[in-house]
């Protein structure tokens, strides 16, 4: 591991200055991808600036329905929150889906949608890698694909963005709130991350120095029915081969109105506005359930590999929508 | 790069100086011959180095020292009271929960970290929505100990340990 300097401001004004100035300075939040990479030579900092002090760790109302989330609050507690698990049961158990107990205790809500993908060559420094070293090759275009990308692919970049909690938050149109070395912002979360596209070394659209200082969820009542159901290779601590958030509002049968994304199959938490826009107005059964994610995923390409590819997550995708919309219609009457 | 730091580790205050890039398990293992927490991975996967930080289980092979200054930290040597075990590290004996050992002080420091969560009421993927009032069956346990690997398989036997110590800790 690289020497580095190691700082942990209380403020999130100095936390940006240091790392703006330094283009060899990273955040650190909980750092259990992050030390993690130290160790593998993915990542090979000089600067490390803590910013479990410098963001909040509460999670505040705003007074119409919806939460401001502070960057430092852990998962545990996020997924804990009655509110949370009132409002927003997907968001709990998307988080209470990934990883484990001593992990969720340790990462934050800004560094969990910042972690890196999961992409076994992308953490071994000894193969050839786009995202890692940008020119360098993919190594993953016909190796291991299983857990790689059906949607969204480029030939630079096939990898999947592995948070679970990011696939919740991009099914709610949070938003989340960045300060920088030019001032304050905020991102719709469906814009926070990018596809791979020629820049494949670019996982969102955050300019270096720029730190997150809260997600915001916006009042939306329907998401008080709203699911995370994650499909893995183990019952637990395994990510996601497919996953779908979804929340829905039925009445008399018919689907009023649906949030829905996908994770385990793209660059980025993969909103399925097709399916949504397809459903609206539908009836609530499983034809229209198959019909939407038919025409979110008509568009899907399978990547073949030395693993045998993964076309069967095409299927197992359907269905896995077909299911949860079902659990959750269900929920509704 | 050296920088210096307090902890209090099982009870007992240091002050240190250390490497940035020290993680807490090298120091706690190698620094202060604290050897109950394993390193079994050492990139998150296993849970072998479990330990307590301000009353919440981590793994302290992913938490750089440096980021934990004044922190509390308690391994599972130093769950013992009075000579007496830990109820969570009785249990494991009394229910022969283990066959090498090597992953059983983090499972035992995961387990007491767990119980208190449960208490407090905390959720898991194994409680149905609308939370009702969870039980600790063998479901719960399983999803909650998931994070500790035992490559023994003797999680026929830590299941009952951890139930049978949440028994025992539970306010009559
Ligand atoms: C064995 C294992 C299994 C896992 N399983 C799952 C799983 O099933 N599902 C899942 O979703 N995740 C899983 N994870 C990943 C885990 O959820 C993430 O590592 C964690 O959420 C990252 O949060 P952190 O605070 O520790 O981030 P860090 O490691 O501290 O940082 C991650 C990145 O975010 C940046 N960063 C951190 N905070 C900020 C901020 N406020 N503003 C700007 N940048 C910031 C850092 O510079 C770094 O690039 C697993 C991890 C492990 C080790
Ligand atoms: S899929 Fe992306 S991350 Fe994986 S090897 Fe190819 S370029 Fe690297
Ligand atoms: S050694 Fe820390 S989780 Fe395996
Ligand atoms: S007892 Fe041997 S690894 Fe668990």
């Amino acid at each position: 591991m690289k020497p580095f300097a190691y700082q942990a401001p209380g403020d999130a004004a100095t936390a940006v200055r240091s790392v703006a100035a330094d283009p060899a300075a990273v955040f650190l939040g909980g750092g259990t991808n992050l030390v993690d990479h130290l160790k593998l030579g993915v990542a090979a900092p000089d600067l490390i600036v803590d910013v479990t002090a410098a963001t909040s760790n509460e999670i505040t109302d705003d007074g119409a329905g919806g939460l401001r989330i502070g960057a430092a609050v852990p998962n545990s507690e996020l997924a804990a929150d009655r509110r949370v698990r009132d409002r927003y049961p997907v968001v709990a158990q998307a988080l209470l889906s990934g990883a484990s107990g001593q992990l969720r205790n340790m990462a934050t809500t800004g560094g969990n949608p910042l972690q890196r993908t999961r992409c076994v060559y992308f953490q071994d420094v000894t193969t050839p890698c786009n995202k890692r070293k940008s020119g360098s090759g993919c190594s993953a275009i016909g190796g291991y694909t299983r857990y790689h990308a059906i949607l969204g692919a480029s030939e630079q970049c096939i990898a999947t963005h592995p948070s679970d909690l990011a696939v919740a938050l991009a099914a709610l149109d949070a938003e989340v709130r960045v300060l920088g070395a030019a001032g304050e912002r905020g991102i719709p979360f469906v814009d926070l991350h990018r596809l791979p596209g020629e820049h494949p070394e670019l996982d969102t659209v955050l300019e270096h120095g720029e730190l997150i200082l809260s997600i915001d969820l916006p009042p939306l009542p329907m998401a008080a029915r709203s699911a995370y159901r994650k499909v893995r290779d183990r019952a637990s601590y395994a990510f996601a081969l497919v996953s779908v958030a979804a929340a829905v509002d039925v009445a008399d049968g018919i689907v009023r109105d649906a949030r829905i994304a996908f994770g385990g199959v793209a660059h980025k938490p993969w909103r399925a506005t097709k399916a949504e826009e397809s459903l609206r107005g539908a009836p609530a059964s499983d034809d229209s359930y198959r019909a939407a994610a038919q025409t979110e995923l008509a568009g899907a390409q399978a990547q073949d590999g030395i693993d045998g590819g993964n076309a069967f997550k095409i299927l197992l995708l359907t269905r896995t929508l077909v299911a949860t919309l079902r659990d959750l219609a269900h929920e509704e009457t | 790069m050296k920088t210096e730091l307090s902890l209090d580790v099982d009870g007992e205050p240091y002050h240190l100086a250390v490497d940035t890039r020290m993680t807490l398990l090298d120091l706690l293992r190698e620094r202060l011959g604290k050897m109950s927490p394993k390193k079994g991975c050492d990139h998150g996967q296993c849970g072998a180095c479990t330990v307590l930080i301000n009353g919440r289980r981590a793994l302290a092979c992913l938490a750089l020292a440096v980021a934990h200054d004044g922190s509390e930290v308690v391994t599972a040597d130093g769950l013992a009271h009075d000579g007496a075990l830990h109820p969570v590290a009785q249990a494991f004996l009394d229910h022969d929960a283990f066959q090498c050992g090597y992953c059983t002080p983090g499972q035992i420091c995961s387990a007491v970290g767990m119980l208190d969560e449960f208490a407090q009421g905390w959720p898991s993927a194994a409680t149905i929505y609308p939370a009702s009032e969870p039980e600790l069956d063998h479901d719960e346990v399983a999803e909650r100990m998931s994070g500790n690997l035992c490559r023994c398989g003797a999680y026929a036997n830590i299941v009952p340990a951890v139930q049978d110590a949440a028994g025992q800790m539970a306010p009559r």
